[in-house]
């Protein structure tokens, strides 16, 4: 029986990595997960014969309130909540690496060797600080905590104290492994952390911290695999904490950050006053106008933004696209990597309201076709359109890799109000001469446009 | 832990690691929300070790953390699946969709 689950083992792991490979083209993907959906069931129909386990009603139990939760919340929730499921579900992953991590200390204790504590004791550290990290950025999604970035003053030394108090522990246990105070102070820490570090992040900084902790939860996952000496938990928990890595950093690049920068810099608190001076004013335009202009433009491409998602009209927005084409206008999306509270965030909501993948541009894709686009129309999306980031040096956010929305014939942006997005930075686009702003919710504003073309 | 089976398991890690870096950096920008859950998913394969610990009878403390992880674990696993075919249904080329 034992080597059936090692060879259920095995299988499992290759069908992960096939289906990993096959998330490359949307066209393979679900055959993909399926394959590796059906890895998972055998693994764990692999582990249930294993000699270890003695009962079953445990198992049971928590197999049925976990699958009956896991299915409520996949049918339930809204596309638009998908952030917050995302953080939950990281944190409910670390949950299990720490719990299992625990447990394993519990019984052994001082009978720990320094390499299995070394793996036990990552596996606390970056479960706990997933864990509570996770949720933290679940409230912050969900609104429960402010979602702008929270500082205060010495903020970064407690987090560095935090840390290397942490580590000191940590190295101190890996040598006393029988120290049952040190390793459950260890586990308080650590969930300690995760508040603190996520907790002066927030905003526009939303897509980094959800990778860093898509990478800790699978970090966490491969440690267990080194506690309990499983090689398809380290190899799944890897190609998650790879993965979680691998988004971390082009999410950083697509800000032209560090991730220490992310981590230490509680980017968005700070008003700045190296932002260009805007002297000019705000133009207001009217819903008519902006119909006309879309309707008998050439080419109108449109950039969403957290906006779009969180006044939920992306459904509006592919409405108007559709009316916009049949009367033979060309409709384009530009998708900014960062726009939004994840990665990939708006391909999902646009995907949802049955906008074809093959109108969804990337920013290379389409920055060099703006000069000759009409219309850009602007989503509730802000930073990722400022040309300071292009033009300005001093600028906290020059270097950004931005939509070039400025350089289009004329820009419209549909936006709540006049106050400054969530980086608190001045926006010089919305004071150019092409620029015309839409105030008001970014849903109604779309929906009275549709009307208006249809009049046009 | 013996010395040499931490040396292989370290293997695993660095084979998995490098074999994560090249099939994940070949993912589109347009899916990495399902990348994201999808490998959520796969990463509750802990749910492996929570099962062992939840039914292996070596004690109370360790049943009932044992029994917290496999429900915490099996969120993700079939949340996790579920949401991502969810997900990926939505992803259709101009011709599929129809009005």
């Amino acid at each position: 029986m034992a080597y059936f689950s090692e060879f259920t083992y095995l299988v499992a792991s290759i069908l992960f990595i096939f289906g990993l490979k096959a998330l490359s083209h949307p066209d393979t993907a679900r055959r993909g997960m399926n394959l590796a959906a059906f890895g998972m069931l055998l693994a764990i129909v692999g582990t249930l014969v294993r000699h270890e386990i003695l009962r079953y009603d445990w198992i049971i139990a928590g197999l049925v309130i976990g699958s009956a939760i896991g299915a409520a919340m996949s049918v339930w929730m809204p596309m638009t909540a998908m952030p917050e499921r995302t953080a939950l579900s990281h944190a409910f992953g670390a949950l299990a690496a720490s719990l299992v991590g625990i447990s394993e200390y519990y019984r052994h204790g001082a009978e720990l060797g320094a390499f299995k504590m070394t793996a036990i004791g990552f596996e606390v550290m970056f479960g706990g600080i997933t864990v509570t990290g996770s949720i933290m950025a679940f409230a912050k999604l969900a609104e429960l905590v402010r979602g702008s970035p929270i500082t205060y003053k010495g903020q970064n030394i407690l987090n560095v104290s935090l840390f290397v108090l942490t580590a000191v522990i940590f190295a101190t246990l890996v040598f006393l492994p029988g120290t049952g105070f040190l390793f459950y102070t260890m586990v308080g820490l650590s969930f300690l952390f995760g508040i603190f570090l996520v907790l002066p992040i927030g905003a526009a900084d939303m897509p980094v911290v959800m990778s860093l902790m898509n990478s800790y939860a699978g970090l966490a996952s491969a440690a267990t695999g080194f506690a309990i000496s499983n090689n398809v938990l380290i190899i799944a928990g890897t190609l998650d904490g790879f993965s979680g890595f691998i988004l971390s950093i082009l999410m950083c690049k697509a800000m032209n950050r560090s991730i220490n920068n992310v981590l230490f810099g509680a980017f968005g608190s700070q008003v700045t006053a190296t932002a260009t001076q805007t002297d000019g004013v705000m133009r207001e335009v009217s819903t008519e106008d902006v119909a006309v202009q879309m309707a008998y433009a050439r080419q109108v491409v449109f950039v969403p933004g957290y906006g779009m998602a969180t006044a939920q009209a992306q459904h509006v927005v592919r409405e108007l696209g559709e009316l916009l084409e049949a009367r033979g206008v060309t409709v384009k999306y530009a998708i900014h990597p960062v726009a939004g509270r994840m990665p990939g965030h708006m391909n999902v909501l646009l995907a949802e309201a049955n906008v074809p993948y093959s109108s969804l541009y990337e920013l290379e894709q389409i920055n060099p076709e703006f000069p000759t686009t009409d219309v850009a129309i602007v989503i509730g999306a802000n930073d990722v359109v400022n040309p300071d980031a292009r033009d300005n040096p001093h600028s906290p956010i020059a270097g950004m890799p931005i939509l070039e929305v400025d350089r289009a014939r004329s820009v419209v942006v549909l936006k709540r109000g006049r106050g400054k997005g969530f980086s608190g930075l001045e926006n010089p686009l919305f004071f150019k001469p092409n620029t015309g702003m839409l105030y008001g919710d970014a849903k109604s504003s779309l929906a009275s446009l549709t009307h208006a073309v249809q009049q046009a | 832990m013996s010395p040499e089976a931490f040396i292989s398991a370290l293997y695993v890690f660095s084979l998995a690691a490098f074999l994560g870096y090249q099939v994940i950096s070949r993912v589109p920008p347009l899916l990495h929300t399902p990348l994201m859950s999808a490998t959520n998913a796969i990463s509750a394969i802990s749910l492996v070790g929570s099962l062992v610990t939840a039914g292996g009878d070596y004690n109370l403390t360790s049943t009932i953390l044992g029994f917290t992880a496999v429900i915490a674990a099996s969120i993700n696993v079939v949340g996790g699946f579920m949401i991502t075919d969810r997900m990926l249904k939505m992803f259709r080329k101009k011709e599929q969709i129809q009005h």
